[in-house]
This record gives C-alpha cells, sequence and structure tokens, in this order.
C-alpha cells in the first residue's frame, strides 16, 4: 500500500503529460502530424470548382485553395514532408467518409448553411451564388413569372428546389415541379425539351451551358431565385485547433489579393479539359467578402455594405 | 467516429415545406409500392403471355417469345429505364415525341413500365419452366379429352404451373420492389430518391438511409407473409406445393 501514492504521482504525470500534448496538438492536426499525409476530397464534375482534368488528375478552384491549405498545415506543423492523398466524394459519401476521418478537407461546391452546420464545419466562404434558372434562348424565357404553367426541373434535395418550390406557392405560378438525380440530368431534360427551365447555383449553370453542345443555345435568367449562398470548404465539426488553422490559411490567402489571382484564373480564362471560358466576373459581394474572410451561413450577411 | 448522431431528424419540418422529413420519406414510400404494384402487374400479365408462346408448339410463337426474353433480360435495367425516358422520344416524329414528354408524371409512367417490362422476361422464363417441368402425359391427356390447346392451357396446365412457381415469383415480386429504386436515373422521387434528398438537406445520412432500408424490409416481410398465405390457400394436396 505504500507504493500508491508514488502510483498516484505517476498516473497524475502521466495524465498531465498527456493533457498538455493533446492541448498542443488535437483531432485532425494530431493525424497528420502522426501519418504524415492530408487526405483531400474532390468532386469529380464541379467545374470548375473540382473536377477532373483530361490526365484525371483533380482541379479547380477549390483544389487550389486546398492546396495552399495544405501549405499552411505543413507549416504550423513544422513538416518538412506532407503528403497529400486525394479521395473522390460524391453529394452522398461526402459525408460519411468526413466522419470516418477518410477526408480531412473537402474541396468542392458545397452550400454552408446553418442546417448543415449540425453535421460538419465550414472554413471561410471561396464563392457566392445566387440560384437562377438556364432555358432556351428560344423560349424567351427571362423572368421567374415567365414559368408560370410550365413544366421545370431541379436536382433534387438541393437548396435550389426548395426555392423554386417557395416561389411556385408564394406567387402562385402553377409550375410542374420535376425533381431530377443530378445536375447532368437535370439539363438534359432542358436539352430534351422534357422542362422549359432549370433552376440551379448560376454558376452552375454557367459550367453546364458551356460545356453543352450548343453553349449559344442557352440563356441564364436574370431573376434571381435567392440571395447568394455561401460555398465553403468542409471539415470536420468540433475540431477547433485545425479549423483555426484553415480558417486562418484562407483568410491570409483571400485577404492577400491571390484569391482574386485565382478567381481569375478559374472563371475569366480558358480552364482545362476543353478550353472553356465561363467568363464570370467577380461580383461586389464576394470582392468584400474577399476582404473580410466569413464563415458565415447566413446570406445576409454578405450584403456588401 | 466524428458524426452526430439525431434520431430526432425524422420529426423535424423539411425544408421543402410538405412536412417532417419522416413524411418525407413516406410520400417516397407510397410512390414506391404505387410503381411496384403497377410494374407487378404488367410483369404478371405480360411475363404470362409470353411464358405461354415459348411454350407453344408453334415455332413463330416459341421464337418471338425467344426474342422478347433476350431483348429485355440482356440489358441492365438503368440503361433500359435511361432508354424508354431519354431515347426513344427523340426517335419518334418530333410531335409524338413532344407529346410523350410533357406527359404528366411521366417518371412514374416511364418507371412503372419499363421495370413491368423488364420483370416480365424473368416471370416469362419461369412459366416456362414451371410449364416444362409438368409431365408431358397431362398435355397429351387435355388433348386426349378434346380440349383444345388453348382449353388445354387454362383447364390444365396454367394452374398447375402457376402453383408450381409460386415461390420463385415472390422473389420476383420482391425484386420488383426493389428495383423500383433504380428509376431514381429517370427523376422518380421514391423511397430511395427520398432518402437521398433527406441526406443532402439535412447531413444525416447514416439516419436517412438506416431508415430506407426498414420500410424497404417491413414492405418485403409483408410481401412475404402475403404470398406465403395465398400459396397456402391455393395449395392442392399432393401436387408440389401442397401437402
Amino acid at each position: 500500500m505504500k507504493h500508491l501514492p508514488i502510483i498516484g504521482l505517476a498516473l497524475a504525470a502521466a495524465l498531465a503529460a498527456s493533457s498538455a500534448n493533446a492541448e498542443e496538438l488535437t483531432g485532425t492536426l494530431k493525424n497528420i502530424k502522426e501519418t504524415g499525409a492530408i487526405t483531400l476530397g474532390f468532386r469529380d464534375s464541379s467545374i470548375p470548382f473540382s473536377y477532373l482534368d483530361d490526365n484525371q488528375k483533380p482541379v479547380g478552384f477549390a483544389m487550389d485553395i486546398c492546396y495552399k491549405i495544405v501549405d499552411a498545415v505543413k507549416k504550423e506543423l513544422k513538416l518538412d514532408k506532407l503528403e497529400v492523398k486525394l479521395n473522390p466524394v460524391t453529394s452522398a459519401t461526402r459525408i460519411p467518409l468526413m466522419a470516418n476521418g477518410t477526408v480531412d478537407l473537402e474541396c468542392g461546391s458545397t452550400t454552408n448553411n446553418a442546417e448543415r452546420q449540425k453535421q460538419v464545419w465550414f472554413t471561410n466562404t471561396h464563392f457566392l451564388t445566387a440560384s437562377r434558372f438556364v432555358s432556351k434562348k428560344s423560349s424567351k424565357l427571362d423572368k421567374i413569372d415567365d414559368l408560370k404553367g410550365k413544366s421545370v426541373v431541379s436536382t433534387s434535395g438541393t437548396t435550389n428546389i426548395k426555392q423554386l418550390t417557395e416561389a411556385n406557392a408564394a406567387r402562385n405560378l402553377g409550375i410542374n415541379i420535376i425533381p431530377a438525380k443530378d445536375h447532368a440530368e437535370a439539363f438534359l431534360m432542358v436539352e430534351t425539351d422534357r422542362a422549359v427551365a432549370f433552376v440551379m447555383d448560376d454558376i452552375l449553370l454557367a459550367s453546364l451551358v458551356a460545356g453543352s453542345k450548343e453553349p449559344a443555345a442557352y440563356a441564364i435568367s436574370s431573376d434571381a431565385f435567392s440571395k447568394p449562398e455561401p460555398y465553403g470548404i468542409m471539415l470536420r465539426k468540433d475540431d477547433t485547433a485545425f479549423k483555426k488553422v484553415v480558417d486562418a490559411a484562407t483568410a491570409a490567402l483571400y485577404k492577400s489579393g491571390e484569391g482574386e489571382t485565382l478567381y481569375k484564373k478559374w472563371f475569366m480564362s480558358k480552364i482545362p479539359p476543353k478550353g472553356l471560358n465561363l467568363n464570370t466576373p467577380i461580383g461586389p459581394e464576394l470582392k468584400h467578402e474577399f476582404a473580410n474572410p466569413s464563415d458565415s451561413p447566413d446570406p445576409d450577411s454578405y450584403k456588401t455594405m | 467516429m466524428n458524426y452526430h448522431w439525431n434520431w430526432r431528424i425524422f420529426w423535424e419540418p423539411a425544408p421543402n415545406g410538405t412536412g417532417t422529413y419522416l413524411d418525407m420519406l413516406l410520400s417516397g414510400l407510397v410512390l414506391t409500392i404505387e410503381t411496384a404494384i403497377f410494374a407487378w402487374i404488367i410483369a404478371l400479365v405480360f411475363g404470362s403471355v409470353v411464358g405461354v408462346l415459348r411454350t407453344l408448339p408453334s415455332k413463330t410463337a416459341s421464337w418471338t417469345g425467344f426474342a422478347y426474353v433476350e431483348f429485355f433480360r440482356n440489358m441492365p435495367l438503368l440503361v433500359q429505364l435511361f432508354l424508354w425516358f431519354f431515347v426513344l422520344p427523340e426517335l419518334l416524329p418530333y410531335a409524338w415525341g413532344l407529346w410523350l414528354k410533357q406527359i404528366p408524371n411521366a417518371p412514374f409512367y416511364t418507371a412503372a413500365i419499363g421495370i413491368g417490362l423488364f420483370m416480365s422476361a424473368r416471370v416469362a422464363e419461369q412459366l416456362r419452366a414451371g410449364i416444362g417441368s409438368l409431365p408431358r402425359g397431362q398435355k397429351l391427356a387435355a388433348t386426349a379429352l378434346g380440349l383444345t390447346t388453348a382449353q388445354s392451357y387454362a383447364y390444365v396446365l396454367l394452374p398447375m404451373a402457376f402453383r408450381i412457381i409460386m415461390p420463385p415469383l415472390t422473389s420476383e415480386f420482391l425484386n420488383t420492389i426493389k428495383n423500383t429504386s433504380v428509376a431514381i436515373t429517370i427523376g422518380l422521387i421514391e423511397l430511395t430518391g427520398e432518402a437521398r434528398s433527406m441526406q443532402e438537406f439535412s447531413f444525416q445520412v447514416f439516419e436517412a438511409f438506416t431508415a430506407a432500408t426498414v420500410l424497404y424490409l417491413l414492405i418485403n416481410i409483408v410481401v412475404v407473409i402475403a404470398m406465403r398465405l395465398l400459396e397456402r390457400a391455393i395449395a392442392i394436396p399432393g401436387y408440389i406445393s401442397g401437402k
């Protein structure tokens, strides 16, 4: 029994040591340090945020931002070498893969909203997009009211279809809303005249149109269904230490003007694999956000003053 | 695992404004059941006709049945639905194609008919096997009694063949129910589709798909029990499925 205090002391010391360690490194950062690797989740067709180029290599605006974050993490952990693993994710697999630790950052075009923040966290917003509709120029539709009584498609499970449903009820438009499985299928419905219009984030519509057989045949509406909504890079919830590093890295990137350079690279010039140019100048809201980086899920907080 | 379980999510209002997430899944379940029943009726009717065709003495009839079965069972269901929905209207004259595209609820009808025809090829093969398993004497005896071919099928062969193939038909019915999930590819938001929407809205992936799994299991159990009861009710003592 006389050893008890000593054992107690040893235990206390061990606990103190481990908690001190834990204070330095926890969660994702600890894991990255131990394995010497970080895993980025990428989307295969979210042009121009995260998609596969002609060499089947993931590229895009969000990928470039993620590589900057990787550099910052490497510096933070004082590592000489940090291996970057790439893992494809879809809208259905991104949450499980993030929850079980397969991917550390999801680099794509995921909308940051309050509901989703119950499950994951987002770093500073890298893009703002409003919900509009695309239609064939020949059908001469531009305003939301022009859709009265027509068949309109949107992707199921998106905030866009929700906004369409709300606008339909609020304005009494009698639109026949068709849900589609994914963006490509929804666009195909407009291409084949199953629907007259497709309601989606305007930037995704721009990339679908640019990639279509006949880009000149489509027009994007001037009316928007929503205020600009933020896209964010996703990381695990409750990992404060990792979020701090990632937030600092993205904030530095956006404030330094490098964010805008990256923006120009992906939205204002030709991008692989087909040399498309989306020709979408940076909006005042996003410019303002780059100057004052924010991870807020609330569209109202992105208003320019 | 860094996952935030929230089983109460089902009672939270869904953002599409039609009630709670549970209501959303249940409306998907209703659509799944409707599609499955519609498809199963088509599968039974067409499958029976083609199955009989394949066993007729006429060469033309059995060749037609053969071509039908091979056409529908050798293409993946996903591809078939895609062809019916996106390709067929383009092949038709423009006005017909446009009419077809503008039918309300087009995904529902396309899915029910597409899945029904796909399953009918399987039903036809089973019916052929069932008829083939009957002793040759049955048909000969029917002919000797003076029954026409149609009568011998109606009164002698089919009543026995259908009883024999009841167990595999139960499996096919279950397959029909499960195959309706493929219909999300043409925009039919049934149970799997609603589970996907739910996970996109709430990011509660595991809860959404667990609920979908349980619901599929429940309807399939109901079907298994109902078919078992039916089997017992129509069993004839001395036959394969009787005592």
